[in-house]
């Protein structure tokens, strides 16, 4: 069951972690799927760099006490969670990172509008005195592949109005959603203007307009 | 007298109460199981974020403005910044989890004419 | 000022009573776990604001943790409720 639970999740950190062998994850197995557009290298050093910045970031935030024995305690407990857990927070050293992150706070931007607008939609269908719902379920695939971009795209379905997602095949981008009348469906599947807009932000895959949604009942 | 900053700390406190309402009147109207998650997972989560960014203005303004006050009161709204991002990335993950284990399991959606669930 | 935390704190109150009207209601688990998880996000808030009402920067401290906490808990129920364990191996 470990290693099917591996598998499920597409836990690519095999790669970067070396020639250390680490036991029970060893030649056997599915190692987590090679995905075509996401770059791999760097090693643990970055990793554990990075971990430990965040997490000492966090603590003189969180604390704001400076003196010697509170900064000392931070410095060795940062390091010591971050030998631990690096590859949890930092799995590969990607390309373009400023650029995307750039792009990704304007697309935070215009995310928080569809949030503000999801929510009035959602209100309105609430306080409704007939409540028009006609939920369904609907399945597409995307272009998009690495982790990162697959988990802002179900997070932002989730958020704006009307869909939430089921669950994410990441071999070939597949979502199943959860729609709650036609309107949002169409929106996601015909026009398919949130996958354009975090494929640009991640600049994976070639966008098209147009498609149909096939009806999937849980049957 | 009534500053512009508590009127707009006032709005927000107050649109984030009727969301968090309307989410749990959601809970309690919708037929079926999955469309009660979308009341919850989409209202609950802007209701206190809007809350909670209502807080972050008044303490901003209020305490941390005045020059004479210490560290660890000044960066209270950090850690308010922090539990906002946190609660924008942990409650629709909450959300889709125990959703796609209800799909998992085997529970039947809701179609228009059929009765509550 | 106080006296507007303070209704709101009511008004949040009220909320977790109708969600524990649902965990008592809905039939199946799903939903007990899903009322369970939004009164767990409605604490949150609530431990945010009683430190606003009586003046306690540790409230905050608090609430952070436990907004941590409502997550791993309600993930970890999710994962029981799939596959009837949560840690293999």
């Amino acid at each position: 069951m470990k290693k099917g639970e591996k598998v499920e999740k597409g836990k690519k950190g095999e790669k970067s972690r070396g020639e250390k062998s680490r036991g029970v994850r060893g030649k056997e197995g599915k190692r987590g799927g090679e995905r075509e557009g996401v770059e791999r290298k760097g090693g643990k050093g970055f990793g554990i760099f990075v971990t430990f910045c965040v997490l000492f970031l966090f603590w003189l935030l969180l604390s704001g006490i400076f003196d010697a024995f509170h900064v000392g305690a931070g410095v060795i407990c940062s390091v010591i969670v971050a030998l631990i857990s690096h590859d949890l927070l930092v799995r590969e050293r990607g390309e373009k990172v400023l650029l995307k992150s750039f792009r990704f706070v304007i697309y935070l931007g215009w995310e928080l509008w569809q949030i503000a607008l999801a929510n009035f939609d959602v209100a309105y269908r609430v306080l409704h005195p007939r409540m028009p719902i006609d939920p369904l379920i609907i399945e597409f695939d995307t272009p998009l592949r690495s982790d990162f971009a697959l988990v802002t795209l179900a997070n932002s379905i989730t958020l704006t109005p009307g869909t939430i997602t089921i669950s994410v095949e990441p071999e070939r981008g597949r979502f199943l959603v959860h729609a709650i009348s036609k309107k949002p469906a169409d929106a996601l599947t015909v026009e398919k203007t949130m996958q354009n807009k975090v494929a640009d932000v991640f600049m994976e895959g070639g966008q098209e307009k147009g498609g149909e949604w096939k009806n999937d009942m849980a049957a | 007298m009534i500053g512009i900053i508590e009127i707009i700390v006032v709005i927000l406190l107050a649109a984030g109460v009727f969301f968090m309402l309307t989410g749990a009147i959601g809970l309690l109207r919708f037929p079926d199981f999955y469309t009660r998650l979308h009341a919850t997972g989409k209202c609950d989560t802007l209701g206190e974020v809007l809350i909670i960014a209502g807080l972050l203005l008044h303490h901003f303004f209020v305490y941390s403005s005045v020059p004479g006050a210490e560290l660890s009161v000044k960066l209270v709204p950090v850690k308010l910044l922090f539990l906002i991002v946190f609660i924008f990335l942990a409650n629709p993950t909450a959300t889709h989890a125990i959703m796609k284990a209800a799909y998992n399991t085997g529970e039947k959606p809701w179609e228009v004419g059929e009765e509550r669930k | 000022m106080i006296k507007i935390f303070l209704a709101v704190g009511l008004l949040i109150a009220l909320t977790i009573l109708l969600a524990l009207c649902r965990t008592v209601l809905g039939p199946g688990v799903f939903n007990r776990v899903a009322a369970i998880n939004v009164i767990g996000t409605k604490t949150i808030v609530l431990l945010v604001i009683i430190g606003y009402i009586f003046e306690r920067p540790l409230f905050f401290d608090i609430s952070l943790l436990y907004a941590l906490l409502n997550f791993i808990g309600t993930l970890a129920f999710a994962k029981y409720l799939e596959r009837g364990e949560v840690w293999s191996g």
